[in-house]
């Protein structure tokens, strides 16, 4: 009954939603209407990224209010939330990931290293930014990008 | 009136050219010869048994046929039945028997001995429930016995590998199947003869007639006597647990046709006589016959089909499928038996009815099954579900047929076996009438394992179509797979025609089986009223048509593909690889195999199956550290077997061994033996006179 | 007229089955979100989600065959002649002779047997996996469906579902009876796990290892996805409501008139809502059961099932 007992005194902690990105809908999203299945790949990432996309999932930021929703597959995905550096072993994986999404499809680049390499540019390990090795749709610049930063994205694809 | 007669002489006839093609004809002849004639045999054997199960009966004598007693025929609608079914079988089975041994030489199916025992072994088949006399009915019997023996043993080379393949000297499994299938075979038939001589004394005559009338002037403890001796005898060759040791080993060795014809055909005639002897001869019984009936029932059902969740080997896990179906079979006989005694007829005659309409179905679906397997078997020479796969693209015709079958099998809609077990589980539910305790005991009982065997039969056959047809090859055999040649398909063809018309049109059946169910003396139409199609009881108010549940399973399938459609963006089709895990093409080795789809099955049953494991692991010379190699061995044994037959079989090897004492090899010493005996036997006549 | 209100009610049947499971699924996803302090996406969003998945192109994963392509529709159609048959508005359609109570169970086990048979036509490790899983948890399932039906179905003196509904609405003291109670209790757990519910199997993982339903269709995409997803939560819709008919049977039409349709539909929805609400609550409460510990709540609530059946035939033989 504890569980119980810190429902009731919790209550709501999902914040209150800022306002609806209006005119900024990513174009190839509209068909969407709504609903947006996330696949996450972390091409390379220091896993900074996934804390806070993590974050974006959780009661507090709550993305999946805006019809944003992680799936397992990315058959069932829209969105692949593309995180780190592409490192040589994750290129292909990654290049096969967005093939294996049906059309349309987005690809989100999350944290500085997806979008320019970041801390690890030139890395000899490190292949390129993700746009060097599949075409991308929207980028949320950070170091971490904030949790914040990242729902507004998603709400840029949902439109909600 | 003269149909049967002129029929089963036709049959006869055929037979024995069939026989003597088969002993004189070359090979490329002899196979389509003896094929067509054995065919002949079913179509005969067949249309006698419909012309009996459309209401007509013969009986006669040939007092010369058999020394001393004469042959005594009959034939009425419970014998048509089984005739019925055993004759449609035996014409399609005999087709696809043609092209099974066509192709593999003059060896295994398409040998001398083979092709001239296959008519003897079919005619045998459509001939045991004519018998109507002690003599005839045992002479019969073993003539099954000895010539489906006799093709059990036909592939002891090694005789099923696909063409071009070395054979194999000797196959020590098929020579063990004849064993345990011979010795099995004949304690049955000693124990058939115990318990018929027994039942033929006390009634003073050894014709059916005269034990009908003799049998209830018999004392009580008698008559328990001779339905124990009969039925143990019946039901091991209907492969129920814990007799059923020889069918998981001789189904699976013998020539596909083979194991087709003796799993449809040949274990219902343990059927047959169980319910001719307990039913009609002996006239029903107490309570306890039946329960007993009930209990192994329920037991085969329940451990038949859990062993064809583990087995790995298709054919094995068909056969173990037959155990479980003969399981239910048995399960409506004793039910049938315990409403009889406790005065409930048209309750029976549901039970019963339920029960001979299962054994119609089964007979159907697992000939096909047998036959599907023979052709993977024929192609590929692999019987092991762990190396087979992808051969529904590769085998198009028989997958489909396998799947159609399987269908059957799992007792879902709209399969054939659905409609029998829905008329079984109707006549266990409404069994409520009957007061008893034990009825109202055992009643739920049977009622659970029943479902609890279906359940598990969809896991079974899941995976046989699942891990065997679909996916990927595991084996280069497996992706060298053709086409089976169309002979065989042919056959397929055949039955597939019957599992589909008992499918959606099982009401044809009505009369028949009414008539069959009133020949054991049951009001046949009193319970059952058989619509134009599907299956409606007057005093219960239940309905099933099939016909119906396949139209507007149509109709829905119709509305859940055309509507999306009429919504979506007809967007085109397009094809992608697999979805990998990003990680490159998977290879055949990571597909989910028989042995890990059975694994959680096997967890849960963990303590009825009890797995043997073994890990064996060998360390370098150098260090203990190093592993070289590991050695995992892992084997589902059958427990019953294990338990039950092994501790005799052993105990008999060591008398054997302490006898051999006796056997010194010196004349003398034999000839005491005589003379000690001869003493032993007089002074014994002395004090007992 | 009489034949017009039967069709009525078989065709409002499955419109509100069709229609209705989305927002039934969205519903629940909504409580929860709630009771974890969410805003959560609002009901409609599996209606979105549908609505997407039908816009998307249509994949066919290379390798796969007929059973990949056609058990999409076949879990939908069996499951909408099951909603046809069950009498989850009234009990008197022109159908309601064939709504017999194996043919039910059987039909969802059918979908259920097309799914694993597609996961095993991938040739991919985790779809022969996710089939494994299910048809090990549905062979369990299946038996304890049907004792339970049965156990319900021996005071009716049928398995005619229309009849035991009507014959429960006169005879409220049948429910009550322990028989009545414990079947009660093994058909919830078997409704769980049949529709891949916390404790058995849970709905929104995204681990590979710990699927059961989900990586059988791993595979999906776009329009096929759409259907497989409707009819997941078209059975759990079916089977709350055939839970609901059984032992909460009032409101449902026993006769044949508009109002009387009408009034159903507005109940259905509300105890179908209900059901689903605590349900959904208690997933919040629950953790996931160990896939080797399934089979022991299964084979408990295969017992109960079993005990319901022998209380049913002693309570009724005796009487």
């Amino acid at each position: 009954m504890g569980l119980l007992r810190k429902i009731r005194t919790t209550g709501r902690v999902a914040e209150p939603a800022p306002p609806r990105p209006e005119g900024q809908v990513q174009p190839s999203a509209r068909q969407l209407g709504g609903s947006v299945q996330v696949r996450c790949v972390d091409a390379g990432s220091c896993n900074g990224c996934e804390i806070e996309i993590a974050a974006a999932f959780n009661p507090v930021y709550d993305a999946e209010r805006y019809g944003a929703r992680q799936v397992a597959s990315p058959r069932h995905a829209d969105v692949a939330l593309v995180t780190g550096p592409v490192t040589r072993n994750m290129a292909a994986p990654l290049r096969r990931t967005v093939a294996a999404m049906g059309e349309p499809r987005l690809v989100v680049a999350v944290g500085d290293c997806a979008i320019n390499c970041g801390e690890f540019a030139g890395g000899y390990g490190v292949e390129g930014a993700v746009a060097d090795v599949v075409p991308v749709d929207l980028a949320v610049p950070g170091c971490p990008p904030e949790p914040e930063a990242i729902v507004a994205a998603l709400r840029r694809v949902t439109g909600r | 009136m003269s149909a049967i007669p002129a029929a089963l002489a036709t049959a006869t006839a055929l037979a024995a050219t069939g026989a003597l093609a088969g002993l004189g004809l070359p090979y490329r002849l002899r196979v389509a010869v003896v094929g067509v004639l054995t065919a002949g045999v079913g179509v005969a054997g067949g249309t006698a048994g419909v012309a009996a199960l459309g209401g007509s009966r013969w009986r006669a004598v040939y007092s010369g046929l058999v020394p001393l007693a004469g042959a005594h025929v009959a034939v009425d609608a419970l014998a048509g039945l089984f005739m019925a079914v055993a004759g449609a079988v035996l014409a399609a089975v005999a087709v696809y028997g043609i092209g099974y041994a066509t192709g593999h030489g003059a060896h295994g199916l398409g040998s001398r001995t083979a092709q001239a025992v296959l008519p003897v072994f079919a005619l045998s088949l459509v001939l045991v429930p004519v018998a109507a006399a002690v003599s005839t009915f045992l002479l019969l019997w073993e003539l099954m016995a000895l010539t489906s023996l006799f093709l059990v043993l036909a592939e002891h080379r090694g005789g099923h590998l696909p063409l071009g393949r070395s054979r194999e000297r000797g196959s020590p499994s098929v020579r063990q199947a004849g064993t345990w299938y011979a010795v099995m075979t004949h304690l049955g038939l000693v124990l058939l003869l115990a318990g018929f001589a027994l039942f033929a004394a006390q009634a003073g005559g050894e014709t059916f007639a005269t034990l009908r009338a003799g049998a209830h002037g018999i004392p009580p403890t008698v008559r328990g006597l001779v339905f124990v001796l009969v039925a143990l005898a019946f039901t091991s060759k209907a492969g129920a647990v814990p007799l059923h040791a020889w069918l998981p080993r001789a189904h699976p060795e013998a020539p596909s046709p083979v194991s087709a014809l003796m799993s449809a055909a040949m274990v219902n005639l343990g059927i047959y006589g169980l319910v001719r002897t307990g039913l009609d001869l002996l006239g029903g019984g107490p309570a306890w016959w039946w329960l007993g009936l009930l209990a192994m029932g329920g037991a085969s059902a329940v451990y038949g089909i859990l062993q064809a969740a583990m087995a790995s080997d298709l054919k094995r896990l068909l056969a173990y499928s037959t155990s479980e179906n003969m399981g239910l079979v048995l399960t409506g006989v004793g039910a049938s038996g315990l409403f009889a005694a406790h005065g409930d007829k048209p309750l029976a005659a549901l039970a019963l009815a339920a029960a001979l309409l299962h054994v119609v179905n089964h007979a159907a679906f697992k000939a096909l099954l047998f036959c599907a397997a023979g052709s993977v078997l024929r192609a590929t020479g692999l019987r092991d579900l762990d190396r087979l796969g992808g051969l529904r693209a590769r085998m198009p015709v028989t997958a489909a047929l396998f799947a159609l079958a399987a269908l059957g099998a799992v007792a879902l809609p709209p399969g054939n076996g659905f409609i029998s077990e829905w008329l079984l589980l109707q006549s266990l539910v409404h069994g409520l009438a009957v007061p008893g305790v034990a009825v109202a005991v055992v009643l739920p009982l049977s009622v659970a394992l029943i479902a609890l065997s279906t359940g598990i039969a969809a896991a079974v056959f899941v995976k046989a179509l699942g891990v065997g047809f679909f996916a990927r090859p595991r084996d280069e055999r497996a992706a060298a797979a053709r086409e089976a040649p169309p002979l065989m398909l042919a056959g397929m063809t055949l039955l597939a025609a019957g599992v589909v018309a008992l499918a959606l049109v099982p009401g044809l059946l009505g009369h028949g089986l009414d008539r069959a169910v009133g020949a054991v003396g049951l009001p046949g139409s009193g319970a059952l009223t058989w619509g134009g199609l599907g299956v409606r009881l007057t005093d219960i108010s239940a309905r099933l048509e099939p016909l119906w549940v396949v139209a507007a399973l149509t109709a829905a399938i119709v509305l859940a593909t055309g509507l999306p459609r009429l919504y979506g963006r007809r967007r085109r089709r397009v094809n992608a690889r697999l979805w990998d895990c990003g990680g490159g093409a998977p290879t055949p080795r990571m597909t989910y195999t028989a042995t890990s789809f059975a694994e959680p099955l096997q967890r849960v049953f963990d303590d009825v199956l009890a797995p043997e494991q073994d890990v064996d692991v060998t360390p370098v010379r150098e260090s203990a550290y190093l592993v070289e190699r590991v050695r995992f061995q892992h084997r589902v044994p059958d427990r019953i077997e294990h338990r039950l037959y092994e501790p005799v079989l052993r105990a008999l090897a060591s008398t054997g061994r302490a006898a051999r004492r006796l056997a010194g090899g010196s004349v003398h010493l034999y000839l005491g033996y005589g003379f000690a005996g001869l003493v032993v036997l007089l002074l014994a006549l002395v004090v007992g006179w | 007229m009489r034949n017009t209100i039967g069709y009525a009610a078989v065709v409002g049947q499955v419109v509100v089955l069709a229609a209705g499971a989305p927002l039934l699924t969205g519903w629940m996803r909504q409580v929860r979100a709630r009771l974890e302090g969410r805003a959560g996406a609002g009901v409609l969003q599996p209606w979105r989600d549908t609505r997407k998945l039908l816009r998307k192109e249509p994949i066919t994963p290379v390798g796969t065959g007929p059973a990949f392509r056609a058990a999409p529709a076949l879990l939908v159609a069996t499951t909408v002649v099951a909603g046809a048959l069950v009498p989850l508005l009234s009990t008197d359609t022109p159908v309601s002779g064939h709504a017999d109570l194996i043919v039910v169970v059987a039909l969802v086990s059918l979908g259920t047997l097309a799914l694993a048979l597609a996961g095993l036509d991938t040739g991919t490790a985790f779809g022969g996996m996710g089939a494994s899983r299910e048809m090990t948890v549905a062979s369990l399932v299946e038996p304890t469906l049907l004792l339970s039906v049965f156990a319900l179905s021996i005071p009716a003196g049928t398995t005619n579902v229309p009849a035991i509904v009507s014959g429960a609405i006169h005879s409220p003291a049948r429910l009550a009876s322990p028989a009545g109670l414990l079947a009660v209790a093994a058909l919830a757990v078997a409704v769980l796990a049949e529709t891949s519910r916390i404790p058995v199997d849970n709905p929104s993982t995204h681990l590979e290892l710990t699927m059961i339903h989900e990586a059988m269709v791993l595979e999906y995409a776009g329009p096929d996805l759409a259907l497989v997803e409707l009819g997941a939560q078209m059975r759990l819709t079916l089977l709350l409501g055939l839970l609901s008919s059984l032992f909460v049977p009032w409101g449902i039409a026993t006769g044949l008139s508009w109002t009387s349709l009408v009034v159903a539909a507005v109940l259905f929805a509300v105890k179908v809502a209900v059901l689903g609400a605590v349900l959904a609550a208690a997933e919040v409460f629950w953790a996931k059961v160990r896939l080797f510990r399934v089979p022991e709540l299964l084979a408990g609530s295969f017992l109960l099932a079993l005990l319901a059946v022998t209380a049913s035939y002693f309570l009724n033989g005796a009487s």
